[in-house]
């Protein structure tokens, strides 16, 4: 380049060119872990796959070291993990969805007030909360209080992480809705009652549906708020005032006990896969259901 | 009179929000002051002894503030480096394509693996990686989370990023082009001006997750109670010593715990205020 100035057209074609080469060289390098961590939890996670994964609890630590001893596949599964995550996951969605909608409706059709303008905020606040310090919360505000861990200060913790999504989606879905919608139904002397539950929310179940698969998938695999909240368990456990296990949990235990680990891969594999699946269908119901 | 109740179930619901926050507020503040009482708030984020032997016990948060701040902008620094050519790639070369919605949602998914999955993944894969490198005999510290940190916070930024490229008029860089403006030129000159402060939020709100991320640091700092001297070093996050030490601990200890977890709640409050104001001044703009 020596005798050439910086503005020659040949230096800034080459510049043009580098930059774009370079750009889409890195933006393929961006998506190379994606693969590296789901070859990692295929290829060691598909050996331990299998029915028995569904159908017994996780092996104590003593079982699995004498199966490996004898050289034998560890005995046991997740059964209580996958229970655990039903249960936790499941209270908190029974929490969050009726809150969620209604504070959604409630931001959608007051967006100019000041009340509504600082709940919005707070929501906003609630959103970048880290999950640790929501596990904290919820240990302050129920383990304590009633005497000890449960799968019910799980599924708080997880409700605080999930109701801002699922405010956020239904707010901004009932807005795209067209003001005719409403007027109409006003118009033709439907309560606000009717026009919000028979028209806004219907015409926007897309959107909203979309909202909640997310937040669900979001949860699924967090582990830090519930080893405050719901610490594990070794069996099945149904009852939401008792301490319980999830599969992002066992994963935990497994991971600190050197004669499980074989299992942890399974175990992540699984969560790999209902996490993916509510991605995917939240993406097809939104295709669907497009306003 | 059925409508006038309903909208004050909405009313209700709604104002569930600020109790919510209040309940959050005064839980961490209630939890730590016992901490905040015994050393100090001054005292308590100064001091980096953090001792729970009996005899000598004394807790201090300042190791983890350091690790915290350390571990996050490494990490920033990483991601920048890969998520700005991401968004340049959706929001700017191959915008609206079939390439870049497949780029797009392969690098969302990323966002989808769960936490404690990156952290075994940084483990088994990472951790002998590093050892191999020389950088650390053990493979665990600051290098190793940091790495793991900035893969998993490349979807937040490079997805709000693009989408302020995508939104920068076309007419601009039209006018750009029309003056005989190279591609990098306009993007240099025209895009990233435009949509500059947007990406800056992208990247405020990427540096909060980082700050708040807990399992796959927890498995990967190395958990040592020091100030990390240097990439190789390892240490502890503000995230990582709660999530280490929340069971066993009581009285002062669980106290400086929550303390810390008020601190890090502080924290990633400013930030996601600071980023909202941004994008907020960006879109009256």
């Amino acid at each position: 380049m020596t005798g050439r100035k910086q503005t020659s057209i040949s230096y800034r074609n080459s510049k043009n060119k580098l930059v774009y080469i370079l750009v889409c060289t890195l933006s393929f390098l961006s998506m190379l872990p994606l693969f590296f961590i789901l070859w990692e939890v295929v290829s060691r996670g598909y050996k331990n796959f299998n029915l028995q994964l569904f159908t017994e609890v996780a092996p104590s630590s003593m079982d699995a070291m004498l199966a490996h001893a004898n050289n034998e596949p560890i005995p046991g599964g997740i059964l209580n993990g996958i229970t655990g995550s039903i249960l936790i996951v499941g209270v908190a969605i029974l929490l969050t969805i009726p809150l969620g909608l209604l504070i959604g409706i409630y931001l959608s059709e007051n967006s100019q007030k000041r009340f509504a303008k600082l709940v919005s905020y707070l929501t906003d606040l609630l959103q970048g909360m880290p999950s640790i310090v929501i596990g904290i919360i919820a240990y302050a505000w129920v383990v304590k209080p009633f005497g000890g861990y449960s799968a019910l200060a799980g599924s708080v913790a997880l409700t605080i992480m999930m109701l801002p999504m699922v405010v956020r989606s239904t707010e901004e879905t009932l807005k795209m809705l067209p003001r005719s919608y409403k007027e109409a139904g006003l118009a033709l002397g439907s309560s606000y009652i009717n026009v919000v539950f028979k028209i806004l929310i219907p015409s926007g179940f897309g959107g909203i549906f979309t909202g909640i698969l997310l937040s669900i998938s979001r949860v699924m695999g967090e582990t830090a708020p519930l080893m405050l909240t719901a610490l594990g368990a070794t069996i099945v456990n149904w009852n939401v005032m008792q301490p319980t296990s999830a599969m992002p949990l066992l994963i935990w235990d497994f991971y600190n006990d050197p004669n499980l680990v074989d299992l942890i891969w399974s175990t992540s594999l699984l969560l790999l896969i209902i996490i993916f699946l509510l991605n995917w269908l939240a993406k097809i119901v939104a295709r669907k259901w497009k306003i | 009179m059925k409508d006038k109740l309903f909208k004050l179930l909405l009313f209700v619901a709604s104002a569930s929000v600020l109790l919510l926050t209040a309940g959050i507020v005064y839980a961490l503040i209630g939890g730590a002051s016992q901490a905040f009482g015994e050393y100090g708030f001054w005292e308590f984020i100064t001091n980096s002894e953090w001792d729970p032997r009996s005899a000598t016990e004394e807790y201090g948060a300042l190791s983890f503030i350091v690790g915290t701040l350390f571990t996050a902008f490494f990490a920033l620094l990483i991601c920048l480096l890969f998520s700005l050519p991401v968004a340049l790639f959706n929001g700017e070369y191959f915008k609206g394509t079939k390439i870049s919605s497949v780029v797009g949602s392969i690098v969302d998914l990323l966002a989808g693996i769960p936490s404690i999955v990156y952290g075994l993944w940084g483990f088994y894969m990472l951790r002998p990686l590093t050892i191999e490198l020389g950088i650390n005999s053990q493979g665990f510290g600051i290098f190793t989370a940091s790495i793991v940190l900035a893969i998993m916070i490349i979807p937040y930024a490079s997805s709000l990023s693009s989408e302020f490229l995508s939104m920068v008029p076309n007419n601009l860089k039209e006018g750009a082009y029309s003056l005989g403006a190279t591609r990098i030129e306009v993007i240099q000159h025209v895009s990233l001006p435009v949509a500059g402060s947007g990406i800056v939020a992208a990247y405020i709100l990427a540096l909060g997750r980082a700050l708040g991320e807990t399992m796959a640091v927890t498995m990967l700092i190395g958990n040592t109670n020091n100030i990390p001297k240097g990439l190789a070093d390892t240490g502890n996050t503000m995230a990582s010593i709660i999530a280490n030490q929340f069971g066993e601990a009581d009285g002062i200890k669980l106290s400086s715990l929550i303390a810390i977890g008020l601190l890090l709640f502080i924290i990633t409050a400013i930030i996601n205020f600071v980023a909202k104001l941004i994008m907020k001044h960006m879109s009256r703009a």
